[in-house]
């Protein structure tokens, strides 16, 4: 169970709907750690600010998180959590490990640029 | 002064001595704001369990985090957390805070509690391996590395604990150490030498890693005889002490050789009106009771000054 105010992403059915009914995601897998915690924190954070992208999360020792951790973008990855970035249903990037602020909003502006 | 980015007291820092100033003050109504650069709880957070909090037999950092936020809350503390300070001025009866994103703000007292963060060997690959080989915390990531060799940089208890801990997981853990003797408690040093699976590189550091998607290799320097040589190895822990977050405050108030916050028992530091309280401040011990107590003492020295400069100015 991840004690964040996200949504929660429970199963790999819910995972696959979530990405294909939304064009821009992020989500955060991850445990209650101290890597986990502030990227979770940030996502919180700036869940207003980018209306356009929608943020969950998804407990990385439950089974169904299958669905990120064995994709192949993640080969390599050795630190938790996984944040992943899907646009129109496909994954456009990956990151290992705490990020801050600033490399999450800036993956965010790249990958997730409102059209003007 | 009234505004409604008028604030009475900002608190720069969300860990514990932050969080602590924010209760005292607000519930001493107080107008207080904390700003937070990072996650509230501060390196609070990092730590899967506390143990040794009086009056609470366990509790997580985050869950500890969350209720001194709360706490603050309820009070009327205002927080804000990741955001970036852009310029701070401390001089002058009223000090001012402006963000990165244009927001400007105004109070009569500071209380500057940044914290620290992991120090980072600096070397060339560090920041592109992290999360790929290259860890700061064995209880997240250790897992990953189950039958694989590691290594592990530092001297001080956290190293040897956790190189103890690792060897749960990987077959070899090897820890590379910058000095000849260890400045850990003799229990972790006595249990990391009777551990099997580790073996020590003393007189070491790591100058490189190597590797494209994932860590493959480091480069050891010896500083007995300054020879490099590169080893293959799977992961690579670093536990190498804290850092002051403090680097925005040169220039502003006094620090040490270390960049650590000088302060009076007042948590008062040499500009007047500017206090400072919790990991980045000078001094010996780091814990969170330590910084909860520093942050009660600067809350409630920042307190008395406001009174004072309010009846200074109401007088005038």
């Amino acid at each position: 169970m991840l004690y964040t105010n996200l949504k929660h992403i429970e199963t790999a059915a819910d995972h696959q709907k979530f990405i294909s009914e939304n064009e821009n995601v992020m989500i955060c897998c991850g445990r209650m750690g101290p890597m986990c915690i502030p990227v979770y924190g940030i996502m919180e954070d700036i869940e207003d600010q980018y209306a356009h992208v929608k943020f969950a999360d998804m407990e990385f020792d439950n089974p169904e998180s299958h669905v990120i951790r064995n994709v192949p973008e993640v080969r390599g990855f050795m630190g938790i959590p996984f944040t992943m970035y899907y646009k129109n249903g496909k994954l456009v990037k990956a990151t290992s490990s705490i990020q801050s602020k600033a490399q999450v909003t800036a993956i965010l502006e790249s990958e997730f640029a409102e059209a003007n | 002064m009234e505004s409604n980015n008028h604030y009475n007291a900002i608190v720069i820092g969300g860990g514990p001595a932050g969080l602590t100033a924010g209760i005292y003050l607000s519930r001493a109504r107080i107008r207080t704001l904390i700003l937070s650069e990072g996650t509230i709880g501060g390196q609070m957070i990092l730590t899967h369990e506390i143990a040794n909090y009086p009056g609470v037999e366990s509790v997580s950092g985050y869950q500890l985090s969350m209720i001194m936020r709360n706490q603050a809350k309820k009070f009327g503390c205002d927080i804000k957390a990741n955001i970036q300070l852009d310029t701070l001025k401390l001089d002058g009866e009223v000090k001012e805070v402006i963000l990165s994103d244009g927001a400007r703000f105004t109070a009569d007292a500071i209380i500057l509690s940044p914290g620290g963060r992991s120090r980072t060997l600096g070397a060339p690959g560090e920041e592109t391996l992290k999360g790929k080989g290259i860890s700061y915390c064995a209880t997240c990531d250790g897992d990953f590395f189950t039958d694989k060799e590691i290594m592990v940089v530092g001297g001080g208890n956290s190293a040897l604990e956790e190189a103890v801990s690792l060897t749960k997981y990987a077959s070899k853990v090897t820890v590379v150490h910058q000095f000849d003797h260890f400045q850990a408690f003799e229990y972790a040093i006595e249990e990391a030498r009777s551990n099997p699976k580790i073996s020590f590189m003393m007189e070491t550091t790591i100058t490189a890693f190597h590797g494209n998607e994932k860590l493959e290799g480091v480069e050891i320097t010896d500083f007995k005889n300054g020879y490099k040589q590169n080893y293959p190895i799977d992961g690579v822990f670093i536990f190498i002490g804290y850092v002051a977050n403090t680097e925005f405050l040169e220039g502003k108030v006094e620090l040490n050789i270390w960049k650590e916050i000088l302060v009076d028992t007042d948590m008062q530091t040499n500009i007047k009106g500017v206090f400072a309280a919790g990991d980045s401040i000078a001094k010996r011990y780091r814990q969170v009771t330590t910084a909860v107590a520093d942050g009660t003492i600067a809350a409630l020295a920042a307190s008395k000054y406001i009174h004072e400069l309010h009846k200074t100015i109401q007088h005038a």
